[in-house]
This record gives structure tokens, sequence and C-alpha cells, in this order.
């Protein structure tokens, strides 16, 4: 349950961080520990008591194995993430050629 | 027949992998071959369709068998409500590439743009092909990411900032989605979807679920902006190149939002009453503030952008109806019509919200501006633009013989007969003011006397994008037959029986 609590605190972290920051920066940052604590959360619930890594072979014979598919889900998921996050600094970078800040109150163009 | 269904998927992918490269040293290869591409999934989807000879088909990826009747491949499939999907997308996108061959010229980079229309075509062709919880999220992701790119396609201050905050608030949406399908794979250990469903209709209806359930409308609604969730559209549908604009509101805030919504919720969730009644909650007030919001707009593509989300209202409302009457165990006609209505908005907004953005594109591309109050008299320039345009803002606004007429007709009608009374005047009242904002928009775009007549010579755009803009207009008057009995039966009514039938997705992919 303690696990489950600091995912959730780490989620709330990276909120804080894309509600309450004006920086481009730290607005990406924050959506990055959002999306990890995610990765976590889907990486504990396929964690069994006392689990080994669920490689088969001849030699070894365990019988706990944890849950494999989260696994290759957060692997998938990671690598999603890292292209969303490669837009989004692309965007940011062009962000700050064009506006010269990275602050979000200056950069307000489109209203209504 | 099964194996062709894959090719949804693969052409598109193969098509954004090409481009970039055939491109690059034949002159003209991206235009022509991503309008081929697209023209054939259109006839590919037509056959799906109107092929009666199976209620379902299925496509496992890999070859692998399924265990006890379960399927432990990714699947694939294709039912009704699928298939109606795959002709919306095949056919918008078709329109939207065949204008974008005029259009896009003036910006440099060509081939990427092709490129990322072909990905976000293939994505969401996967997410209404799949049967895969994580399969769909991937297939969305590839769908969002490329559209993230092309709202930015012109690199210019407004289309950055739009684009930035689409991809925080889309970022969030998929934390969102990714985190519900974590929580559905912890309570059932399976991501199938037909699985999952047959899983969970024998679980308690308990606040874990509904949880889950709170998650993926957070994450959908998002995707599909309905109200509380829909800053970003305006911003990002008004700063996109026009064909993506048209793709964006025509057929992105539908494939990925609107239809992931009705699959997951008629047949993999238990239906239950909390859930019709937040789904309900949601479509009214997407469709009376949308019009609102959108009465006040001088801006053409900002004007459009707030009538795709209280159209979208529509569809949820009508969708919402009809789940509502099958939870209390009403009538199964009036509830079939409900959806029906749903459904038939669904494709009627996808093609005029499609022509709508095509004719603000052209009006833009003629006259350098969005601007309602710099434009007038354009009537006389443009006859393609202005006739079509027209008919499309007398098809949203709901006059007879065109299509929107008849799917609001059908909503209102099945609102009164599950007597909801209070929904079916709002929904009259809301396309009344829908008309009264597109009176406006043809009066100061092609009525008005011209304020500057300017050193720019106007006259009408060239063959490209008047032949797509002439084809959205028939379709806009041809879709009206779908309400004549004989046609509906062979179009909307296998969407509307794989949604009313919740069993009959379970036990046509397990045990087969």
């Amino acid at each position: 349950m303690r696990l489950y609590l600091l995912c959730f605190i780490l989620f709330l972290v990276g909120l804080y961080g894309v509600l309450t920051r004006r920086n481009i920066i730290k607005i990406i940052i924050g959506l990055t520990f959002m999306e990890f604590s995610t990765f976590l959360f889907l990486i504990i619930i396929g964690y069994i008591e006392g689990g080994v890594a669920p490689i088969l072979s001849k030699t070894v014979e365990y019988t706990r194995f944890v849950d494999p598919l989260p696994q290759a889900m957060v692997l998938t998921a990671i690598v999603i993430a890292l292209a969303t996050n490669a837009m989004l600094l692309a965007i940011a970078v062009k962000l700050y050629k064009k506006y010269g800040t990275f602050d979000i109150r200056k950069i307000n163009n489109l209203k209504g | 027949m099964s194996s062709f269904i894959p090719l949804f998927v693969i052409i598109p992918l193969a098509a954004a992998f090409l481009i970039p490269i055939i491109g690059r040293f034949i002159e003209g290869f991206q235009r022509t071959f991503s309008s081929v591409v697209f023209a054939f999934l259109s006839f590919l989807s037509f056959y799906f369709m109107f092929s009666n000879d199976q209620d379902m088909y299925t496509y496992m990826i890999g070859g692998w068998e399924p265990v006890n009747g379960i399927p432990v491949a990714i699947c694939f499939t294709l039912d009704g409500l699928t298939a109606f999907m795959l002709t919306i997308i095949s056919l918008i996108s078709f329109f939207a590439a065949f204008y974008a061959i005029s259009y896009i010229k003036r910006f440099t980079a060509e081939n990427n743009f092709y490129a990322l229309f072909c990905l976000m075509v293939g994505g969401m062709n996967g997410v209404v092909l799949t049967g895969d919880l994580f399969n769909l999220f991937v297939f969305l992701e590839i769908a969002v990411i490329a559209s993230y790119a092309l709202v930015a396609f012109g690199i210019g201050k407004n289309e950055l900032e739009a684009s930035f905050k689409y991809q925080v608030l889309g970022g969030m949406a998929s934390i969102l989605i990714l985190f519900g399908i974590g929580m559905i794979y912890w309570k059932t250990k399976t991501l199938n979807i037909a699985d999952v469903s047959s899983i969970l209709s024998t679980a308690q209806q308990d606040s874990y679920l509904l949880f889950t359930q709170i998650i993926f409308i957070a994450g959908f609604g998002l995707k599909a902006a309905l109200m509380p969730f829909h800053a970003w559209l305006p911003d990002a549908h008004s700063s996109a190149p026009s064909p993506i604009s048209a793709m964006l509101s025509g057929v992105l805030i539908k494939a990925i939002g609107i239809y992931s919504i009705i699959r997951l919720f008629f047949n993999m969730f238990p239906l239950s009453t909390e859930i019709s009644t937040i789904i309900i909650i949601l479509g009214t007030v997407s469709m009376v503030l949308g019009v609102f919001l959108a009465v006040g707009q001088w801006d053409i593509k900002r004007l459009l952008a707030y009538h795709s989300i209280s159209q979208m209202g529509y569809v949820v409302l009508g969708v919402g109806i009809g789940m509502m009457i099958l939870v209390n165990g009403g009538n199964q006609s009036v509830a079939a019509l409900s959806i029906a209505g749903g459904l038939f908005h669904l494709i009627n907004h996808a093609v005029f919200k499609g022509l709508l953005f095509l004719n603000a594109g052209a009006i833009e591309y003629e006259t350098g501006t969005r601007d309602l109050k710099e434009m007038g008299g354009l009537s006389e320039y443009m006859p393609v633009t202005y006739s079509t345009s027209l008919g499309a803002s007398m098809a949203i606004s709901g006059i007879p013989p065109f299509n929107g007429f008849f799917s609001k007709l059908v909503i209102i009608l099945a609102a009164i007969k599950g007597k909801f009374y209070f929904l079916a005047v709002l929904a009259i009242l809301v396309s009344i003011i829908t008309l009264a904002s597109f009176l406006k928009f043809q009066k100061f775009s092609f009525f008005n006397k011209q304020r500057d007549p300017g050193s720019k010579k106007i006259s009408e755009v060239p063959f490209f994008m008047c032949f797509s803009m002439i084809g959205l207009a028939i379709l806009c008057l041809g879709l009206s037959l779908l309400i004549f009995p004989g046609i509906r039966e062979t179009i909307l009514n296998p969407a509307v029986d794989a949604l009313i039938n919740t069993n009959g997705y379970v036990s046509s992919i397990i045990d087969q």
C-alpha cells in the first residue's frame, strides 16, 4: 500500500508542477513526472510478493514469477513518452525563438 | 476476407514511410500517392460496409490461436460500428488530401506534411479496429503525436502556442487513459476488450469500477473535447492548416474520442445509471455552452471550432439517451432510434464540418485573412466556395433537404419518445442559435460590401480545392438519403446493432 501511496504522491508533484509553474520547461518536467508515476503504478501492479524476473530456463525451477505483461506495456509506453517529450521540447525551442521567453504569461496570442 | 483487415493500418503506415523517401527524388509523388492511398482505403471500407455475409470479422495478429476460445494475441475486430467509422475516416481523409494538393503548395516540407497525414490516418484506423486496450492506447498516441506536429505545421507564433497547449492537455489525457488501462488490468488480468467485458459482466458495480470509468471519461473526454475539457480545441483547430482542421474536427475527435467512449462504455463496461447520467450531462453542457461561445467569434475557423464542440454535444446526447433507456430497461426501439440519431449526426458532422473548414481555407487562401470583419462581397468572386458553404451552413443549422436536419430530427424525436422533454427543447434552441451564427458567417463573408478592395485580385480557388468542396457538398445532400428505410438498414443499423446488442460483441470474439 505504501508503494501505491508514494506513486500517487509523485503524480501529485507532477500535477502541482504543471498547474503552478510559469516556465514552459518546468511544465514539461511536471508532465514527465506524471507520466513516470503512471509507469511506476503499472510496474507495481505486476509485482507479486517474492516473485523473480520471468525468465524461463531448464536449470532453474522457480514457480513464482512477477507478471511480465505490465513490464512489456511500460517499455512501450516509455518509448511513446519519449516521442511526446521530444515533440514538446522541439515546440518549446521554437517558442523560445519566436517569443524570446519561456514564460507562459507572455505567450498569450490566442484568446477567446 | 478477414485477412484484408490489417491493410487499413499497414497501407497508411507504409505510405508514411515511403513518402519522405521517394518524394525526395520524384516530383509530385507525395501528392498523387497519398490521394491514391486514401481512395483505395475508401473502396476497401465501402466493401466491408456493404458486405453482409458476416457480423464480425476478426484477425489475430501474428497468427496466435485463441486459448480456450479467448484470444491471446492482439486482435483486430471489424463489426458494423467499426466499418461505419472506417468509411468516415477514409472518405474525409481522401477529400482533405485531394484539397491539400493545391493548398499546401504555400508551405515548405510538403513531404513531411503528407507523411504525418498518413501517420495520423493509420493511427485512427488502428484505434477503431483494435480489440485490445493497450493497443488502442498505442494507436491513439500515433494519431495524436502526428496531429501535434500537424497543428504546429505553420511554425508561426499562434501555431506553436496552440500546439503547446494541445500537447500539455493531450499528454494529461494520455496519462489518464494509461492509468485507467492499468486499473482495468489490475482488476481483470487481461487486456482484450471482449475478455474484460465477460469478466466485468459478473462483477459488482462497485466504487473501484466507477472510479475507473470516470478516469476513462476524463481521458477520452479530453481527446473528444467535451465541454469542461475543451480548452485546447478552438486554438488547435483554428491554427492548423485548413485540410488538417477538417481532419481534426471532422474525424480525429470522433475516431479517438467519441468512438472510444461509445465502444468502451457499451461493449466493455456493464451499463450503469451513473455513467449514462454523466454522459448525458457532458453532452448537454457541451451542446449548449459551445454554441454560446461560438456566436461571439469573429475568426471564421475559431467560430467553426466552437461549433464542433456544440455538434459533438448532439452526438453524445443521442448516444447517452440511448444508453439511459437501455439501462432503465425501456423500449429497445426508442434506444435504437436515439443511438441511430447520434451516429447519423456523427457522419453528417464529419461531412459538413469538413466542408466548412475547407471553405474557410479557400477564403483564407484567396483573401489572406480569417477575420469576418475584413471580408465581404465574396459571393461574386468565389461562386463555388459560396454555394458549397451555403449548403454546409444550411446542413449544420438543420434546414430541410440537407442531412443535418434529419439527424437532429431523429435525436429530438428520440428524446421526446424517451420522455427527456427538457433536453429536446434545449436541442431545438441550440439549433436555432446555430442558424443565427451561420447567418452571421454567410452575411459578413459573402454578402456585405467589400470594405477594402485591396491590390490582390480575388478569384475562384484552383481545381483540386473546388473538386473536394463540391464532392463534400454532394455528400451533404446525399447523406440525407440515409433516413429512408432500405438504405438505413444497410448502413446505420449494423452500427446500432453492434451497440444495442451489448453481449454480441463478446460472444462473437470469444468461443468462435
